[in-house]
């Protein structure tokens, strides 16, 4: 049996391989007590508002259920749909003995002192899991809001499709108007099993002081699909994620797609890293990252460990208004007859994409947001309109910031 | 109507064009033939307000009103529309899209149909000039211009790298975007159809193919920065296929 706690106790300390250090001892972690809300349209207009923006409806249109964690404290949970179910993990903790086979069993306990923060002072987070073929129509959506500024937001979320179920996530992450300052530190564990489906899109809205330490490990099995969206184009201070996905079973696919924003004073080093380890298993990690002011580092990784794996990379940086985009695109190949290729672009908007719009008819303000939202569409083939509309909105209202 | 009186343009400090008087009135459609490197694109652009075409002498009057200075859009909005020979590739930004833009923020704009008529259908929901073949962005240049429906349209060489099927169809589409195509009309005479007329167009040839669709009322001699010939199209055509531009532009000096 493993010691998770003296495990995570070691390295309380540790310092992540990546990103600025964080100082966990200026945040506070103390449990924030919040009600139960039945209803989530109860809420008050400002906090939809924000976790509108991040793809939660209040009224749970168009979804199949619902996680709500405010601060420390889940305030509302629960499935509409029979075969999907949603457990706050500590109450999976407590009832469910299943959940120990999954429980820090992707992402070490020790890698950090943010995955020991989330050991050694968990608040709570979300289990999904879509039952044995259970399919949803609808995404469930989650949301994971700070409300207490200067709070530390210890979360640890596990999401498992089980065999031949299809199940896709939307996952919000916000901060309300008057949480300025504060830090999230996110576990996430992803298996997706044989032939299972899973979408999981995460849209963050974070603020101008908030310090962001995701960190996520998943697995997929034979002819699994896990499709990974990630958005984030509101300002954050410091935002370092690096998730890893293993390919185990024959056919396997993983595609990560990321689109960032750089504002002024925002730091974020987002990549993505897939091994694939069974064969036939593909791999596509797709990137666009605007900075307008913000420093950005893109990475991506891919490890080819077996013959006929296939792989593609592709980091696109648009550099607005100063800042830097740095694209570190990584192959690693270790058998013969890996198929791997990356691409990576780095520049200004082209003056004569400019120019061929405005003479169309636009002017230069409207045909470099033209552009802008060009770049930040990126077709993401299996993912439901449902989700589709909500990336859409999201690079649409991030458009007036931008410019 | 477009003027353009003693125009001289620099690009990146060189003067490629030295002394340029055009007129074209109202209905009318020039040809521009000339060797390459003689500056028959850096007019089209510099007509168009692309700002690195630095116009350094002269002036271009549009419709009674100096452009010289104005803005590439504000242009396009008094109706000056170009057919490029390279347009660029836009990501993310559709071809349906791009027909839209064209066709102007309070335009209804029936982009089906009119892909229909130049065979793109099947190309609306692709990024804009991404992959696309000679023939492919001469008809996407061509549905973009129909949506935009300009006074007067300025095209870069509309029959490079198409192949014959497309070059009929390409012909016919500019010979009716100029009005000049031929039909039986019951109630106007063909002579008051052409009275009618009031698209302008400024097309640039090498080849001579568009002449095969279209008429013209006149040809242009570009050489070397500067206007040499002004006279019939197919005349001037006939004097470079036969003899070559060096003896041709011997008129000029």
């Amino acid at each position: 049996m493993r010691n998770l706690e003296e495990m995570a106790s070691k390295a309380s300390d540790k310092k992540a391989a990546l990103g600025p250090d964080i100082d966990l001892a200026s945040y506070q972690s103390s449990p924030v007590p919040h009600d139960y809300i039945e209803d989530l349209t109860s809420l008050s207009e400002v906090d939809k508002q924000r976790m509108i923006i991040s793809g939660v409806d209040a009224q749970e249109r168009e979804r199949c259920g619902t996680f709500v964690q405010k601060d420390t404290t889940v305030i509302h949970s629960c499935s509409k749909q029979e075969g999907i179910e949603i457990i706050p993990i500590r109450k999976a903790l407590e009832e469910c003995d299943w959940i120990h086979e999954y429980y820090w069993n992707l992402v070490a306990v020790d890698a950090d002192k943010y995955t020991s923060k989330a050991e050694l002072d968990l608040h709570n987070g979300y289990v999904i899991r879509a039952l044995p073929g259970s399919k949803t129509i609808y995404p469930v959506q989650a949301c994971l809001y700070i409300d207490k500024d200067g709070l530390s937001q210890n979360v640890h979320n596990i999401i498992i499709a089980e065999e031949g179920s299809e199940l896709h996530i939307i996952t919000g992450c916000a901060t309300s108007p008057h949480a300025k300052r504060g830090l999230h530190v996110g576990i996430s564990e992803f298996y997706v099993k044989k032939n299972a489906k899973l979408s999981f899109t995460m849209i963050h809205n974070w603020a101008e002081e908030m310090a962001v330490r995701p960190r996520s490990v998943g697995r997929v099995e034979e002819g699994g699909l896990f499709l990974n969206n990630y958005i984030c184009m509101r300002p954050v201070k410091s935002l370092q994620m690096y998730p890893t996905t293993h390919l185990v079973g024959k056919g396997a696919t993983a595609r990560f797609y990321s689109l960032l924003v750089g504002s002024p004073g925002s730091e974020m080093d987002v990549g993505g890293r897939v091994f694939l380890k069974a064969e036939e298993t593909k791999a596509e990690i797709v990137s666009r990252a605007i900075t307008n002011s913000g420093n950005i580092i893109a990475r991506g990784d891919l490890i080819g460990e077996v013959n006929g794996v296939k792989a593609h990379l592709e980091c696109r940086g648009l550099i607005i208004n100063g800042g830097s985009i740095h694209a570190i695109p990584e192959l690693t190949g270790k058998a013969d007859g890996v198929e791997m290729s990356h691409e990576a672009a780095v520049g200004k908007i082209a003056q004569d994409e400019i120019l061929y719009l405005m003479s169309r008819g636009l002017s230069e303000d409207e045909a470099t947001s033209t552009i802008v939202r060009g770049f930040l569409s990126v077709d993401i083939p299996g993912l439901p309109p449902q989700l589709k509309a909500e990336i859409d909105r999201a690079v649409e209202a991030s458009d007036k910031d931008v410019l | 109507m477009l003027l353009i009186e003693d125009l001289k343009v620099e690009l990146a400090g060189n003067e490629i064009l030295k002394h340029i008087d055009l007129e074209i009135r109202q209905g009318e459609t020039h040809i521009l033939f000339g060797p390459n490197g003689s500056g028959k694109t850096s007019l089209l652009m510099t007509i168009m307000g692309y700002p690195q075409y630095k116009v350094t002498q002269g002036k271009i009057i549009f419709k009674g009103e100096d452009i010289t200075h104005l803005p590439v859009n504000e242009r396009a909005g008094m109706g000056i529309g170009m057919s490029y020979q390279r347009p660029p590739t836009i990501h993310g930004v559709k071809t349906h899209q791009m027909v839209r833009i064209c066709a102007g923020k309070e335009k209804e704009v029936d982009v089906e149909g009119l892909a229909g008529q130049v065979n793109f259908t099947d190309f609306l929901g692709r990024d804009i000039n991404d992959g696309f073949s000679g023939g492919e962005i001469k008809r996407s240049e061509l549905l973009q211009l129909m949506a935009q429906d300009p006074a007067i349209l300025l095209f870069d060489e509309p029959e490079s790298g198409v192949d014959l099927e497309n070059m009929s169809l390409i012909g016919t589409t500019i010979g009716k975007l100029l009005q000049r195509d031929f039909n039986i009309d019951p109630v106007r005479s063909q002579k008051e159809r052409k009275k009618e007329r009031t698209r302008m167009g400024l097309i640039i040839t090498h080849t001579g193919f568009i002449l095969d669709y279209i008429t013209a009322d006149k040809g242009q001699l570009l050489f070397k920065g500067e206007m040499t010939c002004a006279s019939n199209p197919r005349e001037i055509f006939r004097c470079i296929s036969e003899v070559g531009y060096e003896e041709c532009v011997k008129c000029a000096i």
